[in-house]
């Protein structure tokens, strides 16, 4: 008994600990969007604010981005879902000998590194460009559209698997009852096969265009001279990033929420209904063969009970976002002011132990030289570092840098710069991007 | 409204395998007609080629006169039951039904109309709007009947349908469907590997056994007089004796087998072969036809037996008897209200006419 609590709460500890691990950096990036200092940081807490997802809407390099990731997906979307569906249809048709042959063929793009892809895709289009002779211009050298095909070519193979597993479930005897009642192929394709295959081709699609907005190694070699949000995103943690990357996550993590509470909510509608109609079958069974009773049919009885849900849903999520966002623009002036009137006097505290400290020591360096202010030794910036370059945008550099070492630099000025307006990060990011 | 079906010695191969081996088969317009044997032996190829799905390896199918051939499934005036219905899962019942029309290109008010009155004739008014998994399995193959004949087929083929039901709605069904193939009044061809059904409702039945057409005739013609061994012992229940023909007459022979000499009728067989003197010979008879043989009666076949068991089944009494060297026997009596008048272990004769025994040539048989 006693070994046996013993072990559920190791077996808790464990799931505990792994749900942390899973969840743990998505929590914490999360938060981060929400605190206003200039890095993404959880403690010290600043301010709570929602003003980096306005810094995020007012990037226009990142919004640039994601406008092509989404063209990009919708592409693949239309490229890759058709030809995932012929795939697996031709799985069907083919012999049984064929079958395993031709399967390793059409998977094998999963299974081939992505850069391979990238890189094979720009050669490939760039020799067949040069060939026609055709400009620099043309779609042979248009990021966006080797983009589609090169992502195209693996994610495909994904929306074929997603057939294929459908497929399997069809019986085949449907189709040769619709052409024995007069169907052609066409119509039996039309009005029997893709009925059944609709929640495949919408999976299949929503996979696809996952696949190809997350997607960076294929693409960072087709993209070219253009940008998708992974590129973007990837410069942009190379040059140093700010929270407005985590709003990004907050979103789309916001987002995935919302699509998978939908897509339970309907989950279980269709089981409600599946057993619904069960039950009217076995009342049927044995209220004889002849019941004459009419009965509401399975999609006005589904409807009735699952809508309002998702209405909720959706109410709750609209309702929890205008709190979120009130409560991030409300007292946020005050807060920073305060914050900043923290700051100004721990800086000025600092720099009064400071003068102490070398008033004892004389001319002595201070002991953060070289941690702090980009390698300047501190004691030459003694008593005139306030008139120096203000206006240098490498000033604000050095100052993220500071913070990022959680010092607060010894400056007896930076209460006049505003350091904590976005506006400022906005150009910084700029500045540091045109380096 | 419809036609008759030919099969022109068809075979039908897959690869070195022959499902179905020279089969002339010449089923009449407006029959029931059924293909008995057990699973395996070819029948639904055979009902295969006639729907079109597979083309036969040689030969011809004809429908009313019209060969068949290079003529798909989706044109053929043939409409097909499925072993499971193959009900579409997606559309409502009168969707279902109404989808031959609807693949002509008809409009919703004309196709609810034939639907609608479809459902009067399968007993399943104002079931319309249900979806299939609604419905009971009874329901289910009132429809898919319904379904196959909206599209005005004539010829309707029938795969087991009833397999699936429980035996009381098979019964059921089986009045059902002779009553409306008598409405409609259109060539039914039905397979099925449970004699009882192909009894009760055919015209005619083919037997069949590894691909090859043993008999075609009416029910009590393959009932009664069976032309091979495999027909007979397929079809209902035989005591079998085998031995080796020592007399020959016009229609009897005797054969000398290990409970005596038994003579039987010799049935006209379509192939004309007939037992000779010498040839090894099986003595088939329905365990119906014998009787016990005391003064009261005589008989010109009588076997020495000794009750083993008897069971008691209401309308019958099943009696199992050993007759010499261990040879089990089966006999089954009406129950008039009397008893038997035997306990088990009594020593009896039983004996039983000539003309309700067959003698057949010795050949494969029916596996148990």
């Amino acid at each position: 008994m006693k070994s046996d609590n013993f072990l559920k709460l190791w077996v808790g500890l464990f799931v505990l600990a792994f749900f942390a691990y899973l969840f743990g950096p998505l929590i914490l990036m999360s938060v981060t969007a929400f605190n206003s200092s200039a890095f993404p940081r959880v403690a010290p807490w600043e301010c709570f604010s929602v003003e980096w997802f306005n810094v995020l809407v007012q990037d226009d390099k990142l919004m640039h981005g994601l406008r092509n990731s989404l063209i990009i997906g919708a592409g693949v979307v239309l490229i890759a879902v058709p030809i995932g569906l012929a795939g697996a249809l031709m799985l069907t048709q083919v012999s049984a000998r064929v079958r395993p042959i031709y399967y390793t063929i059409v998977i094998s793009p999963i299974l081939v590194p992505g850069v391979v892809l990238g890189i094979s895709t720009l050669i490939f289009w760039d020799r067949l460009g040069s060939m026609f002779g055709a400009e620099y211009d043309s779609f042979f050298y248009d990021g966006i559209f080797l983009t589609i095909i090169g992502q195209s070519t693996f994610i495909a193979a994904y929306a074929m698997l997603v057939f294929i597993s459908r497929l399997q479930r069809f019986d085949p005897a449907l189709e040769e009852a619709a052409l024995d009642l007069g169907a052609t192929h066409v119509q039996t394709f039309r009005k029997v096969l893709l009925p059944f295959l609709k929640p495949a081709v919408g999976s299949a699609a929503v996979l696809a265009f996952l696949a190809s907005f997350e997607n960076y190694n294929t693409t960072v070699f087709t993209i070219v001279s253009e940008s998708t949000l992974t590129t973007v995103l990837a410069s942009k943690v190379r040059y140093g990033i700010n929270p407005s990357i985590s709003a990004l996550a907050v979103i789309i993590v916001a987002l995935t929420l919302l699509g998978a509470v939908i897509y339970e909510i309907m989950q279980r509608r269709e089981l409600a209904a599946e057993k619904a109609a069960a039950k009217v079958a076995a009342d049927a069974e044995t209220a004889g063969v002849a019941t004459t009773t009419p009965v509401a049919t399975r999609a006005s009885k589904a409807g009735a009970f699952a809508d309002p849900a998702v209405f909720i849903v959706l109410l709750v999520f609209a309702a929890g976002l205008g709190t979120v966002y009130f409560a991030g623009t409300y007292g946020l002036e005050e807060c920073k002011v305060r914050v900043a009137e923290q700051k100004r006097a721990l800086t000025k505290k600092r720099v009064k132990e400071r003068q102490t400290l070398e008033m004892f020591k004389g001319a002595a360096p201070s002991e953060d030289t070289g941690a702090a202010g980009g390698g300047q030794p501190k004691i030459e910036a003694k008593g005139t570092e306030g008139y120096r370059g203000i206006f240098d945008p490498g000033n604000l550099e050095g100052q993220v840098e500071s913070e990022k070492n959680g010092k607060v630099e010894a400056k007896g000025t930076e209460g006049y710069r505003g350091i904590f307006d976005p506006g400022n990060l906005e150009g910084q990011v700029d500045s540091s991007e045109q380096q | 409204m419809s036609a008759n079906v030919e099969l022109d010695d068809v075979w039908i191969r897959f690869g070195d395998f022959v499902a179905a081996r020279d089969v002339n088969i010449t089923i009449e317009g407006g029959e029931f007609f059924s293909f008995l044997g057990p699973s395996g032996c070819g029948k639904t190829t055979i009902l295969r080629a006639v729907s079109g799905f597979l083309a036969p390896s040689q030969g011809h199918v004809r429908i009313g006169g019209q060969d068949m051939a290079g003529i798909g499934p989706n044109k053929r005036p043939t409409a097909l039951i499925f072993q499971n219905l193959a009900l579409f899962p997606l559309m409502t019942v009168w969707e279902n039904i109404s989808f031959s029309l609807e693949v002509r290109g008809a409009g919703k008010a004309e196709r609810r109309k034939k639907a609608d009155e479809l459902l009067e004739l399968i007993a399943l008014p104002g079931q319309g709007d249900k979806f299939v998994n609604e419905l009971s399995g009874g329901q289910r193959q009132r429809v898919a009947i319904a379904r196959a004949l909206a599209a005005e087929p004539k010829v309707l083929l029938l795969d087991e349908p009833l397999s699936a039901l429980d035996l009381k709605l098979r019964q059921h069904m089986r009045t059902e469907l002779r009553s409306i193939q008598q409405q409609v009044g259109i060539t039914f061809i039905y397979i099925t590997h449970d004699q009882g059904e192909a009894l009760t409702m055919s015209d005619h039945v083919a037997v069949m056994s590894a691909g090859v057409i043993e008999q075609v005739g009416g029910g009590t013609n393959v009932y009664d007089h069976p032309e091979s061994a495999f027909v007979a012992s397929f079809v209902g229940e035989n005591n079998l004796f085998s031995g080796k023909v020592s007399k020959v007459s016009a229609d009897r022979a005797t054969v000398e087998t290990n409970v005596g000499n038994l003579t039987a009728a010799t049935p006209k067989r379509s192939n004309g072969a007939k037992l000779k003197r010498g040839d090894d010979a099986y003595v088939f008879i329905r365990p119906e036809s014998l009787k016990f043989a005391n003064g009261s009666n005589s008989f010109d076949n009588t076997i020495k037996a000794r009750i083993v068991q008897q069971e008691f089944e209401g309308n019958l009494w099943q009696v199992f008897l050993d007759a010499a060297q261990g040879k089990h026997i089966k006999m089954s009596m009406v129950n008039d209200g009397q008893s038997l008048g035997y306990d088990s272990g009594s020593e009896v004769a039983l004996g039983f006419p000539s003309e309700l025994a067959v003698a057949l040539p010795r050949g494969p048989l029916a596996a148990e």
